[in-house]
């Protein structure tokens, strides 16, 4: 026996394809200088990271001290930027996203952190490789929370 | 010239990473940050790819700094991911952080094992 069908049958809104498309115009726009912006500060970051490790490299198979340094950095940074920007003051709609999402997405990396771990246990380091990784977790959680915190006390301390 | 290589890959993966955790997060109205780990964890399989790539010379020094130092590099993040980890343990939701955290490094070096296997069924001689 088949059931009747009872689902309610919606009229075919002729202005829903044009609307969508006038927004999805809309968002573009908006999206485009977002974009733009984060593919700058990306080169930005990405730049620096290669320099860095062009001025301070580590041979394959050693204890990646660099990507290590670089990723604590860049989390050390990004909790002084974020407490700043959002409970201390307002800035352009552009900057989160150049500093953020680009330069700082840009010079730390999660990737080398975790194909560099899978060297030093190639390599027949495990020991390395395990204290590389808690290390860089360690260091690097502690520096994102240590500069928040720290950063939202000098702006309470300012304003009280 | 490797400068240019790095800087054209990072301005792919840089926005390729903001549009990919917008996509992500749009659909998922959750509380966990799997943007940021899905693209960590695609970059782990890429860059792995591309090591096991260069162990068995199948990558020149270019790919290298185009699609790993450029791309992969800037594709994946340590500062967001440590970032979305300490809102997630301020706002209470401390199991989603230490989940974040152990399923991002544990899924992130499966990945970069998975992509040195993938390239040495590929190109090992």
């Amino acid at each position: 026996m088949t059931a009747p069908d009872n689902r309610v049958q919606e009229p075919i809104d002729p202005d829903i394809d044009l609307t969508m498309r006038t927004r999805r115009r809309e968002l573009n726009r908006e999206q485009a200088p977002v974009v733009a912006v984060v593919a700058i500060g990306g080169a930005l970051g990405s730049a620096a990271r290669y320099g860095a490790g062009l001025i301070w490299p580590t041979p394959p198979g050693s204890f990646p001290w660099t990507t290590l340094g670089i990723n604590a950095l860049g989390c050390a940074i990004i909790g002084v930027f974020m407490v700043v920007i959002t409970e201390g003051w307002a800035v352009h709609r552009l900057v989160r996203p150049f500093v953020g999402t680009g330069v700082l997405g840009g010079f730390t990396t999660f990737s080398t952190y975790a194909v560099d771990i899978t060297h030093l246990i190639d390599a027949g380091r495990p020991r390395t490789a395990l204290g590389y990784l808690a290390l860089t977790l360690f260091v690097a959680l502690g520096a994102v929370w240590t500069t928040a915190a720290t950063t939202r006390r000098l702006i309470a301390g300012r304003r009280s | 010239m490797n400068w240019l290589l790095v800087i054209v890959g990072a301005m792919v993966g840089a926005p390729l990473r903001y549009l990919t955790d917008r996509a992500v997060q749009a659909r998922h109205d959750a509380l966990f940050p799997w943007g940021t780990f899905m693209i960590n964890i695609t970059g782990c399989l890429i860059l792995g790819v591309l090591a096991g790539a260069v162990t068995y010379h199948a990558a020149p020094a270019g790919v290298q700094l185009l699609l790993g130092t450029g791309l992969c590099g800037a594709l994946t993040t340590y500062s967001t991911f440590s970032y979305e980890t300490l809102r997630l343990a301020e706002t209470g939701a401390r199991f989603f952080a230490a989940a974040n955290v152990v399923a991002s490094v544990v899924a992130g070096l499966g990945a970069a094992f998975a992509g040195t296997a993938i390239a040495e069924a590929l190109w090992a001689p």
